[in-house]
C-alpha cells in the first residue's frame, strides 16, 4: 500500500515537474540572492557528489530575481536574503503559485572594535551615527578621546548588504569610511588599529577583536539563531508549495537540517537556524 | 654593341623578373609593417573596447557628474557616480610616490654612475633592481600588515626621523652654498672669517628650522595607517628600481668624452655632474621619471589593500595621512559585483573610469615623448 502511494507520488511528480525527466536524473534550478548563493552552491556540490545523476545549477542574481523565478516558475528554488514582500506574494497568488519559505540559515554580523577599546555596547542608532560621520570620536559614545576609524566591506559583499539594510536603513555611509575587500581584512585592520570599528560575519569574530553588544544583546550563535540580536536576518529558500516527501527537491531544501548541512553552514560563516 | 647578349641578359632584369622582385620586396615590407603595427592595433583595440563599454554610461548619465561630483555610491538607490574624489586620490598618491621615488632614484643613479667606484656599482645595482621582482601583492601585504600599524603606533617619530635624514644633508648643502654666495663679494684677508661666520649663523638657523619642522611632525597622530602616505611611500619604493635603472643608463650614455672634456676645462667632479652630465642626460632622466609615474599610477594591488579606499578628498587636500581611493582600486574592487549585471550603469562607469586613467597615461606618455624630443633639439643632436 505504502509502495503504491510512493509510486503514485513519483508519477505525479514526473507529470508535475516537466524539468525533471526521471526521478533519478533530477535537475534543480536555483536562482536568487548572492548571500545565499555560496551556501546553496556548497550544498549543491555536496549533494551532487552524494547523488549521482542529480544536476543542480545555482545562479546568483539577487533576491528580487529569486522571487521572480518562483513567481514565474522559472526556477525550483528561489534563494532570498529577505522575506518576500506583500507585492511579490500578491503577484504569486495571481499566478497560482504558493511560495513556501524555508529558513536554511541565519546571518548575523558583529560590530567589532580593538580589544583595548573600553566601549562595550552601542545602540543601533549610535552605530548608524558613527557610519554617517556624525559621531567622530570615541569619547562621544563613552570611550577614549580617539578619532573613530570606520571600516566597511566593499559594496559587493552580502555582509555590506545586511549592514546597509539593518543599520543604515537607506541612508548613505559617509565618504570617509574605509573599504576593504574581505571579512578577514576588516578583522586585520581592526585588530591593529586602536580607534577602529568594523563589522564582520559572526564566524570571523575571535579573540583578537572585541564584538560589541548592540541594543544590549551580545552577538552569539544563540542570539543570532533566535534573531534576538538586531543585526541578524534569516536566509530563505523559497519553493512553490511544500515539496513532496522523497523528491530531490524536498531532500535538498531540508539538507540544512542534516549534520553535514550544519557543518557546511558553519564553515561558510552562517549560523544554523534553531530546530523547531 | 660590344656587349655580348648573354652578359646583358644577366645584368639587366627582364621586365617580369623586375616586377616579381618589386612585388617580393613590397610583400616583405608589408609583412614587417603588419608586425610593427600589431602593437599599435592592440592599443587602438584597447581604446575601442573600453570606450565601447564606457559610452553607455556617458549617454545615460552625462559627462559632468563623473568628473565634478563628489558622491560615489555606485550601489546606492538611487546610485551616485561622482568620481572627482577618486581622481584626486589617484593624483595625490601619484604625487606622493614621485616625491619619494624621484629625488631618491636620481640621487642613487648619480651616485652609482659618477660617485661610487665601479666595483660597488656592480653589486648595488642588481640589489636595487631586485625590488622590481617583488610582486605588488607582497608590497600590499607589507603595507597593510606591517607598515600601517607602524604608522599608527609611531608615525610621528618615524616622520620626524625621516625629516632629519632628508633635511639635514639638504640643509648642510644649502648652508654651504648660501654662505659662499653671501660672502662672494668680500675680498681680502677677512673673507674666510666672514664665510665661517655666515655659515655658522645660517647653520644655527637651519638647525632651529629643522627642529621646529620635525617637532611638528613628531606631534602628528595618525589614526588610520592605511592612508595616502603609506601608499605613497610603498609606491615610491616600487617605482624606485625603474627610476634608478633608467636614469643610471641615461647617465652612463652621456659618455666619457663629455666628462673628460669637462675635467679638462678645470671643472670639479661636482660641477661636472651638475652642470654637464645631468643636463646632457636630462631627456633620459625625464623618461625615467615618467616611467616611475606610470608604475605608481597604474598599480592596483597596493592601493586596493592599503590606501583605505575612502572616496573623499582629504581636508586639507595635502593631508596625506587620510585615506583615499584611487581609480585602479575602484575598478578592481567594484568589478566583481558589476560583472553580474553586465550592461548596467554600475558596470559601465568602471569603463568610464578606465578611459580617464587611459587618457592620463596616454598624455603622460606623449609628454615624455615631447620632453625627450625637445631636449634632443636643444642639445643639437
Amino acid at each position: 500500500m505504502n509502495r503504491l502511494v510512493l509510486w503514485i507520488g513519483c508519477i505525479g511528480l514526473l507529470l508535475g515537474m516537466p524539468r525533471a525527466a526521471m526521478a533519478e536524473e533530477a535537475r534543480l534550478v536555483l536562482d536568487g540572492s548572492t548571500t545565499v548563493g555560496p551556501l546553496a552552491k556548497a550544498f549543491a556540490e555536496y549533494y551532487m557528489q552524494q547523488n549521482k545523476g542529480v544536476n543542480i545549477s545555482v545562479s546568483e542574481s539577487g533576491s528580487g530575481n529569486g522571487a521572480k523565478g518562483i513567481i514565474n516558475s522559472a526556477c525550483d528554488i528561489g534563494n532570498m536574503s529577505r522575506a518576500m514582500t506583500d507585492a511579490e506574494l500578491k503577484a504569486a497568488e495571481e499566478k497560482g503559485v504558493k511560495p513556501v519559505a524555508h529558513v536554511v540559515a541565519m546571518d548575523g554580523i558583529a560590530i567589532i572594535v580593538h580589544p583595548s577599546n573600553p566601549v562595550k555596547a552601542l545602540t543601533l542608532a549610535q552605530v548608524k551615527d558613527i557610519y554617517l560621520g556624525k559621531v567622530k570620536k570615541w569619547s562621544d559614545v563613552g570611550g577614549p578621546p580617539l578619532p573613530i576609524v570606520r571600516i566597511s566591506r566593499d559594496t559587493n559583499s552580502g555582509t555590506y548588504e545586511v549592514f546597509e539594510a539593518k543599520i543604515m536603513q537607506g541612508d548613505r555611509i559617509a565618504a570617509v569610511v574605509e573599504y576593504v575587500g574581505s571579512n578577514g581584512a576588516i578583522r586585520q585592520r581592526v585588530q591593529s588599529t586602536p580607534g577602529a570599528v568594523g563589522y564582520v560575519g559572526l564566524g570571523f569574530v575571535d579573540r583578537t577583536v572585541k564584538p560589541l553588544e548592540i541594543d544590549g544583546v551580545m552577538p552569539t550563535k544563540e542570539t543570532v539563531a533566535t534573531a534576538k540580536y538586531p543585526v541578524s536576518r534569516p536566509l530563505y529558500m523559497y519553493t512553490n508549495g511544500q515539496p513532496k516527501e522523497g523528491t530531490h527537491l524536498c531532500t535538498f531544501v531540508n539538507f540544512y537540517k542534516t549534520a553535514k548541512g550544519k557543518e557546511i553552514t558553519e564553515a561558510i560563516g552562517f549560523v544554523c537556524p534553531p530546530e523547531k | 654593341m660590344g656587349v655580348p647578349r648573354s652578359a646583358s641578359r644577366s645584368l639587366v632584369l627582364s621586365k617580369r623578373a623586375g616586377r616579381i622582385q618589386r612585388l617580393g620586396s613590397l610583400a616583405g615590407k608589408g609583412l614587417l609593417l603588419a608586425v610593427t603595427s600589431s602593437s599599435v592595433l592592440a592599443v587602438l583595440f584597447i581604446f575601442y573596447f573600453i570606450a565601447r563599454d564606457a559610452i553607455p554610461f556617458f549617454r545615460s548619465r552625462g559627462v559632468a557628474e563623473l568628473f565634478t561630483a563628489l558622491e560615489w555610491y555606485p550601489s546606492g538607490r538611487p546610485p551616485a557616480f561622482g568620481a572627482l574624489s577618486i581622481f584626486v586620490g589617484s593624483a595625490l598618491v601619484t604625487v606622493g610616490a614621485i616625491l619619494v621615488a624621484v629625488p631618491l632614484g636620481i640621487a642613487t643613479a648619480v651616485c652609482l654612475s659618477d660617485v661610487l667606484p665601479f666595483r660597488a656599482r656592480q653589486y648595488v645595482k642588481p640589489v636595487i633592481e631586485m625590488l622590481a621582482a617583488i610582486p605588488s601583492v607582497a608590497y600590499g601585504f607589507f603595507a597593510l600588515v606591517v607598515f600601517a600599524p607602524l604608522l599608527q603606533e609611531s608615525g610621528g617619530t618615524l616622520l620626524s626621523a625621516a625629516g632629519w635624514v632628508v633635511g639635514a644633508p639638504v640643509a648642510a648643502l644649502a648652508v654651504v652654498v648660501l654662505s659662499e654666495l653671501a660672502t662672494a663679494r668680500c675680498r681680502g684677508a677677512w673673507q674666510p672669517a666672514a664665510r665661517w661666520g655666515a655659515a655658522a649663523a645660517l647653520g644655527v638657523a637651519a638647525l632651529l628650522g629643522l627642529r621646529w619642522a620635525t617637532r611638528g611632525l613628531a606631534g602628528l597622530e595618525i589614526s588610520s595607517g592605511t592612508n595616502a602616505l603609506n601608499v605613497s611611500i610603498i609606491l615610491g619604493i616600487m617605482a624606485l628600481p625603474t627610476v634608478v635603472s633608467v636614469s643610471e643608463d641615461a647617465l652612463q650614455a652621456v659618455g666619457r668624452e663629455l666628462r673628460e672634456g669637462s675635467y679638462a676645462l678645470g671643472a670639479t667632479r661636482a660641477e661636472t655632474v651638475v652642470r654637464v652630465v645631468i643636463p646632457a642626460a636630462s631627456s633620459g632622466l625625464g623618461a625615467a621619471v615618467i616611467l616611475g609615474v606610470m608604475r605608481a599610477i597604474g598599480d592596483t594591488m597596493v592601493v586596493w589593500m592599503a590606501s583605505g579606499n575612502a572616496s573623499h578628498i582629504p581636508k586639507p587636500w595635502y593631508d596625506l595621512t587620510q585615506p583615499v581611493r584611487t581609480l585602479t582600486a575602484t575598478i578592481a574592487g567594484d568589478m566583481g559585483e558589476a560583472d553580474h549585471v553586465t550592461g548596467s550603469e554600475r558596470y559601465s562607469v568602471l569603463f568610464a573610469l578606465a578611459i580617464g586613467l587611459l587618457v592620463v597615461c596616454f598624455t603622460l606618455n606623449l609628454l615624455s615623448e615631447w620632453a625627450v624630443r625637445s631636449t634632443k633639439r636643444r642639445m643639437g643632436r
